[in-house]
């Protein structure tokens, strides 16, 4: 059993609260889509429905092209494992406007709470994982500045750091395991895409 | 005449190409270390190719423009992503340096090699090869031209026949 105490949809609200034109966010597919639509739908969110792996590229390339603005990736354990080697991409680029939050349940949400393999090694024969630790991996791809937050308390300091600090950040949070209601975006991606550009850039 | 690597670098700062991504390839070398010592291009070396597809979607919704280097042998790797620009609906730009031709001393670059085109088309991405080295810079020119004024996905494969055939020391 996870012990995890922090809730995934009060955290994003947190994390978003008061965001402007100067921050633009890309969610994963599935839970960490629905919890940034649920904070408030905006323009400058680029909520994936698929593409399952390429959220922290498409977080890097977006912060190389804006490099005045804060470029913030939420996603979830699933498909952060997905593409572990992104980690090491942005490692090497070293963008300091990214910061990379994945909120780390332990499952593959969308399709039935499967073990993922953050869970822990023999937890039972149908949900077991790795023990993988996201963070410990992120720092090993060689971004500097990794932490894990399992506590409320370090919460205001966790969406500081999101926020502001000097990246690339990387932050894993550890999230229960929750059946919340799906607050959808628009499922368009070419308008999504259009109505970001338009947005960020004045016209799509 | 120009070397046509040198060609290709030319259309790149026509069209204000600002993020190449790239793994390691002998074919692209000389275009990678070209764009590497550019100051108006940001070189990404990637883990796996699939990992281009995101990154120049990403470019795109922040106003930039980029191209993605690989192999044949990587295109398999970007396949489930390359459903992305159907989906997005955004320019992209691919150069595919060709592998598993006729005459190829390898194996193992045959399937992939041969599968490239048909796996590229099979997502919706407009295939086009060049195989005579005079005939690059308008290829390339006229793929980005479909890319970034039409809005297209589309592929270039630099045949293996303009490449030169890897012989391993061999003749």
């Amino acid at each position: 059993m996870s012990t995890a105490t922090i809730q995934r949809r009060p955290l994003v609200k947190k994390i978003l609260d008061g965001a402007d034109n100067n921050l633009l966010v890309v969610a994963g597919l599935g839970s960490a889509n629905w919890d940034i639509t649920a904070a408030g739908d905006r323009p400058l969110n680029m909520p994936l429905w698929g593409a399952m792996g390429g959220t922290v590229p498409m977080g890097l390339g977006l912060a190389i092209a804006q490099p005045s603005k804060r470029v913030l990736v939420i996603t979830g354990d699933g498909d952060m494992l997905m593409s572990l080697g992104s980690l090491a991409t942005v490692a090497a680029q070293a963008p300091d406007n990214l910061a990379i939050c994945v909120l780390d349940n332990e499952k593959f949400g969308e399709t039935g709470n499967q073990a993922t393999h953050t869970s822990p090694r023999n937890n039972g024969p149908t949900d077991s994982g790795a023990g993988a630790d996201l963070s410990l991996i992120a720092r090993g791809c060689g971004i500097a500045d990794t932490g894990t937050v399992r506590d409320q308390a370090d919460v205001a300091t966790l969406v500081t750091d999101l926020r502001t600090k000097k990246g690339p950040v990387f932050r894993l949070v550890k999230v229960t395991v929750e059946k919340l209601e799906f607050v959808m975006p628009p499922q368009d991606g070419a308008h999504l895409k259009d109505r970001f550009r338009a947005a960020l850039l004045g016209s799509p | 005449m120009n070397d046509w690597r040198d060609d290709i670098f030319q259309v790149f700062q026509d069209h204000d190409i600002r993020q190449v991504y790239h793994v390691p390839d002998a074919g692209h070398s000389r275009l990678i270390e070209a764009c590497q010592k550019s100051n108006s291009i940001r070189t990404l070396a990637l883990t796996t190719e699939e990992e281009g597809i995101p990154l120049a979607a990403g470019a795109w919704l922040g106003g930039q423009r980029s191209v993605l280097l690989m192999q044949s042998s990587g295109v398999g790797n970007t396949i489930n992503l390359m459903g992305l620009t159907k989906t997005l609906r955004f320019p992209f730009l691919t150069l595919i340096t060709m592998r598993g031709e006729q005459g190829e001393f390898n194996s193992w670059q045959y399937p992939m090699g041969q599968g490239t085109p048909k796996v590229l088309e099979a997502m919706g991405v407009l295939v086009t090869a060049v195989d005579k080295a005079e005939d690059v810079k308008t290829t390339v020119d006229h793929a980005a031209r479909s890319a970034f004024n039409g809005g297209q996905a589309v592929a270039v494969l630099l045949r293996q026949k303009l490449i030169g055939i890897k012989n391993f020391g061999k003749k």
